[in-house]
């Protein structure tokens, strides 16, 4: 059943410098409340980049590192948004809560379904994980009384980060929250990177590379797919409690499957091969989204025209072409 | 109450109809070629706008007829420019490539016919209810099924009898084969697709008759479809038939006892044959991994 779409270059787990780009990307977020206004952005957008970026890269663990195609990832996104607003609407105003309140409800949740779908590959997984995404948008969507239906989750706000010896205001002070956001994405994409470097990780490549050589080996190839996509979907819940925290809001919207496509493709257009990839494809596409939709109305077909181009003649992504050039 | 059971019955068939005809473009192009065309709601939308626009000139005969086959053309002309050229590598690009035609579609839709909605007319005819105790059933409403009814007989007939249908039938189970024996796999994958956009089309100058026009009218059948394909077993065209009635009947039934839930029952349906069948009603062994 399987064609045969063997990639004929083995890429390595990670580029040629590690810490070198590691550097320059940490570098360039430090400093963004810096340059950020004097290219006329503004620091919320780069909030949007790192939350995006953040559950791109948590995508990424399935797609590039697992060879599993999930279509259906803002499902965990929006139920990691809507997971954090209701603990704080309803719980407690705790900002840590709240995060955990929506990786816990992202998490499970995907886990429980990753469970029923461990069998499928390809298209066919894609297909049902879309699928599964519609029933987690329908359920926000048609619980009014709870999540506010189609005008999405209000009524809650950040609360600030209390310390025990200082208190950091994220509530009212955009440059702290940013902060917050970078040490939140660096934690959670630090514990990607040690995952990918385990044998856990390891074997999550050959996987991909070679299934059928990985289950002669004795690999359980269901197991781990399993654990991979429950992983993947907590840490893209973080992402979404994150993006419940930047807007104080839940979105419907959030789970809808247009998000899940457009991580797809923020993945695939900074190169899912590489493992900063997807933030940067994050980064290009909320830049490239923000200033269309201010320029033109018909912003969905220049979006659809990104998704197009960029599967017709960029389809190695940015630091997949900068990656095969530095490799020669 | 037996009317009121007889009534959402009948919704339910229409409904049901309307998801088959979807499901089964999607499910063909997803045997032979292993796409999944996310823009399969917007040829049907665009098959509804053109028989808007064929309507003055050829009426609405004429419009029912030729509608379809511009659509049809239409994906065979997307295959051949965009689609063919991913075929041979990771399934995630051909998923891509689809969303993002949606998008410009659906976008270019309301460019050209407005972001409102659009109402089509239907000869007098048809519009009549078919008697008086029976006032929810138009004669629109017969005529769609048979319509239905006709196409899915002929799409079966197709594919069994024809050199082409066969053919496609033959490369779903094993197309390296199919390729090997001297056919040109290419072609075939194109007139495969054109067939599934003609299914589309027809679906959507039907839905234009019944609902109207707005551009992102197929977007509410495309996930049932979905739904109507993993129930009725991947793989199988009559699981894909079977799969499409029965969600469309199961939600028309539960307006009556439940309304609210008439939609998620569809999404129950799907997570119990997930749990207790994994490949669908009629799906083959493996056909889903």
């Amino acid at each position: 059943m399987s064609t045969a779409t063997t990639t004929a270059v083995t890429t390595p787990v990670m580029p040629a410098r590690p810490w070198l780009t590691t550097a320059i990307i940490f570098a360039a977020l430090l400093t963004v409340p810096v340059w950020l206004p004097m290219l006329g952005g503004y620091t919320a957008l780069a909030g949007r980049v790192l939350v995006l970026g953040l559950a791109a890269m948590s995508f990424n663990l399935l797609l590039g590192f697992t060879g599993v195609m999930s279509f259906g990832h803002a499902a965990y996104f929006g139920l990691g948004a809507y997971g954090a607003g209701l603990t704080l609407k309803y719980i407690a105003p705790s900002t840590p809560l709240a995060m955990v309140g929506g990786v816990l409800l992202g998490g499970i949740l995907g886990s429980l379904f990753g469970r029923l779908i461990a069998q499928r590959r390809g298209v066919y997984f894609a297909m049902v994980t879309v699928a599964f995404g519609q029933i987690a948008f329908y359920v926000t969507y048609s619980w009014d009384s709870l999540t506010g239906g189609y005008d999405g989750l209000r009524g809650f706000s950040r609360a600030p980060l209390n310390l025990g010896f200082t208190t950091i205001d994220i509530t009212n002070n955009s440059t702290y929250f940013y902060y917050f956001l970078l040490f939140v994405f660096a934690v959670a994409t630090g514990l990607q990177a040690l995952l990918l470097a385990s044998p856990f990780g390891r074997t999550l490549v050959a996987i991909r590379e070679n299934e059928r050589r990985a289950r002669f080996l004795g690999i359980p190839i269901e197991r781990h797919i399993w654990m991979s996509f429950s992983i993947s979907c907590c840490f893209t819940a973080l992402a979404g409690a994150l993006y419940a925290l930047l807007n104080n809001f839940a979105d419907p919207m959030g789970l809808h499957y247009s998000l899940s496509g457009e991580i797809v493709i923020m993945t695939v257009m900074g190169g899912m091969r590489a493992f900063w990839g997807p933030l940067i494809g994050a980064a290009l596409f909320v830049v490239l989204q923000d200033y269309i939709s201010s320029m033109t109305v018909n912003w969905m077909s220049f979006v659809g025209l990104i998704f197009v181009l960029v599967v017709l003649f960029f389809p190695r992504g940015l630091l997949g072409m900068l990656q095969k050039g530095t490799q020669r | 109450m037996l009317q009121l059971v007889l009534y959402n019955v009948t919704n339910g068939l229409i409904i049901g109809a309307f998801y088959v005809l979807m499901a089964l473009g999607l499910s063909l192009i997803l045997n032979l070629s292993n796409v999944i065309n996310f823009a399969h709601g917007n040829f049907l939308a665009l098959g509804g706008y053109i028989a808007f626009v064929l309507t003055p000139f050829l009426g609405y005969w004429g419009a029912l007829i030729v509608s379809p086959l511009i659509t049809a053309l239409f994906g065979f002309a997307i295959e051949r420019l965009m689609i063919r050229r991913v075929y041979s590598r990771d399934p995630v690009y051909s998923l891509l490539l689809t969303f993002g035609l949606a998008f410009i579609m659906q976008d270019a839709c309301r460019y050209v016919w407005g972001p409102s909605g659009l109402q089509t007319s239907i000869p007098d005819i048809l519009s009549a209810p078919l008697s008086a105790d029976l006032f929810f059933i138009t004669w629109y409403r017969i005529f769609m099924v048979a319509l239905v009814i006709a196409a899915v007989s002929g799409l079966f007939a197709f594919l069994r009898f024809t050199r082409v249908g066969i053919r496609i039938r033959a490369g779903t189970l094993d197309l390296d084969t199919v390729s090997i024996l001297g056919v040109n796999v290419g072609m075939l994958r194109s007139m495969n697709f054109a067939v599934g956009s003609l299914l589309a089309g027809l679906a959507g100058v039907l839905a234009a008759g019944q609902v109207g026009l707005n551009p992102n009218m197929g977007d509410d059948l495309l996930m049932p479809s979905f739904i109507a394909i993993i129930v009725g077993g991947v793989g199988s065209l009559t699981g894909t038939l079977c799969g499409g009635l029965l969600i469309g009947v199961a939600g028309a039934l539960t307006t009556v006892f439940w309304p609210a839930a008439s939609e998620a029952v569809i999404y129950v349906i799907m997570l119990v044959v997930l749990i207790l069948r994994p490949r669908g009603l009629m799906g083959q062994e493996g056909m889903m991994s």
